[in-house]
């Protein structure tokens, strides 16, 4: 086998490498920025509507269910794309990152408010007129009784829903976001070798690895109790 | 308003392209057809390789197994496969590409549901099938793994349902599914409208089975 030919060459060249490590870095800071920003606005909204939809009142109820219905029943590519080639047709052109970052908000609120919500309804009834009878307001009981034993219930499903949402941060590479995959491909095509999606697998792994490990231990606490 | 009904919901092109994008839902059901039964079982086989054998390093590489590729999102993976198998002078078709791809990344998920579904079987349920002359591998077949099935159904479910969504990303490697055929009638009638379609179609297939889904996990709830 000649070196040109070899398996170490092809997917793991170390010139190749040593080019586009900055592209693939780079990448990876939009990749981890999208991901937190998604994941700040995603589970705020989710809480959000999950606390309105818990007011009880039917005309706020029913919209948040259907979006959260809809948001759940579409691949998150349909929305990312329907978002991104909509938008500017209604005078809102927007950043393929903010596309990205609205688009997966968008989808992980919707999972978020029915973990969330599934919490706020196992807590028996009972605690919030306890709460409410002590003398505390209805958004006091709420902060300070409900949601607390809600948001015990809500985290495990939530924490792995977060994974697999801020992974699809790849698929803003499909509007041409600058994130890791999207550097690496272009890297590739213009290197004439896969190795710079080599070094993308690596950096999700380093990127998701962590969270992942967390969830299972989180899982097996949560378990324990 | 004009501009949206126009770009979104222009009835014109939805007539125009409704027999193409149609083909392209055929394609996304066989698609997931073909890809859950195939994730569901290597699930299945991992999760019983977690729970019930007895050697450490049998668990934990499967574990490590499972972890790699839950941080691993299914897009870079099919995108490996597709682009990075032809180096390897691995030529593999489309179809092939795309089901190894979403199989390697769906067991993961798959194996942990069984894997918490399996958990959840009494001890005693395994004992006293082993007590009444069934063998270890009969007791698991007929006792085990149907109790383990019926706790976790709805993540069972839940996890197919994602799947038929995951086919969308198959639209990156031109896989003509349903998103395909919309970005690809989209580009020929230079309107956005077909991917709406497409969106109202993965909606009358998905919505149901997400009602489905919340009466399977409100009935859990509720035992």
């Amino acid at each position: 086998m000649t070196p040109d030919s070899g398996f170490l060459f092809t997917f793991f060249n170390a010139e190749v490498a040593r080019q586009y490590w900055p592209v693939i870095a780079t990448g990876a800071l939009v990749t981890v920025g999208v991901g937190v920003a998604v994941v700040i606005t995603g589970t705020l909204l989710g809480l959000l509507l999950a606390i309105v939809r818990s007011l009880g009142l039917r005309a706020l109820a029913l919209p948040i269910i259907a979006f959260a219905d809809i948001m759940r029943s579409l691949p998150p590519l349909v929305v990312l794309i329907v978002l991104y080639f909509g938008l500017p047709a209604l005078g809102l052109p927007l950043s393929a990152f903010a596309v990205t970052w609205l688009s997966l908000s968008l989808v992980l609120a919707a999972y978020a408010e029915e973990s969330i919500w599934a919490g706020i309804s196992a807590v028996p009834p009972g605690q919030l007129e306890a709460a409410r009878s002590t003398g505390l307001r209805w958004p006091q009981a709420m902060r300070l009784v409900v949601l607390p034993q809600a948001l015990r219930r809500a985290l495990p499903p939530l924490t792995n829903r977060v994974i697999s949402i801020t992974k699809n941060t790849a698929l803003g590479s499909v509007v041409a976001l600058n994130e890791i995959l999207n550097n690496a491909q272009g890297a590739s095509s213009h290197a004439g070798n896969p190795t710079p999606l080599m070094m993308a697998a690596g950096a999700y792994l380093v990127v998701f690895l962590p969270l992942v490990v967390f969830s299972r231990w989180l899982e097996q606490r949560w378990q324990q109790r | 308003m004009d501009s949206l009904i126009q770009n979104f919901f222009n009835l014109e092109i939805y007539a125009q392209v409704f027999p193409h994008l149609l083909n392209g839902l055929w394609t996304t059901i066989w698609l997931a057809a073909l890809v859950i039964p195939l994730g569901a079982a290597a699930g299945l086989a991992l999760a019983l390789g977690l729970t019930q054998s007895r050697r450490r390093w049998v668990r934990w590489s499967l574990i490590g197994y499972i972890d790699f590729f839950r941080a691993f999102p299914p897009l870079v993976l099919l995108i490996l496969v597709y682009f990075g198998g032809p180096f390897l002078g691995l030529e593999l078709g489309k179809v092939a590409a795309v089901a190894l791809a979403f199989v390697l990344n769906n067991a993961s998920y798959y194996a942990e549901v069984f894997r918490a579904g399996l958990e959840g079987v009494a001890k005693g349920q395994m004992e006293a099938a082993r007590s009444t002359g069934l063998t270890r591998a009969q007791a698991i077949r007929h006792v085990v793994i149907p109790q383990a099935v019926r706790n976790v159904l709805p993540d069972l479910v839940g996890n197919s349902i994602e799947i038929v969504k995951l086919t969308s990303i198959a639209s990156v490697v031109a896989m003509p599914e349903l998103l395909r055929a919309a970005r690809d009638a989209q580009s020929l009638v230079y309107n956005p409208s077909p991917v709406m379609l497409a969106a109202f179609m993965y909606l009358a297939l998905l919505w149901p089975l997400t009602r489905w889904l919340g009466r399977l996990e409100h009935r859990r709830v509720r035992r």
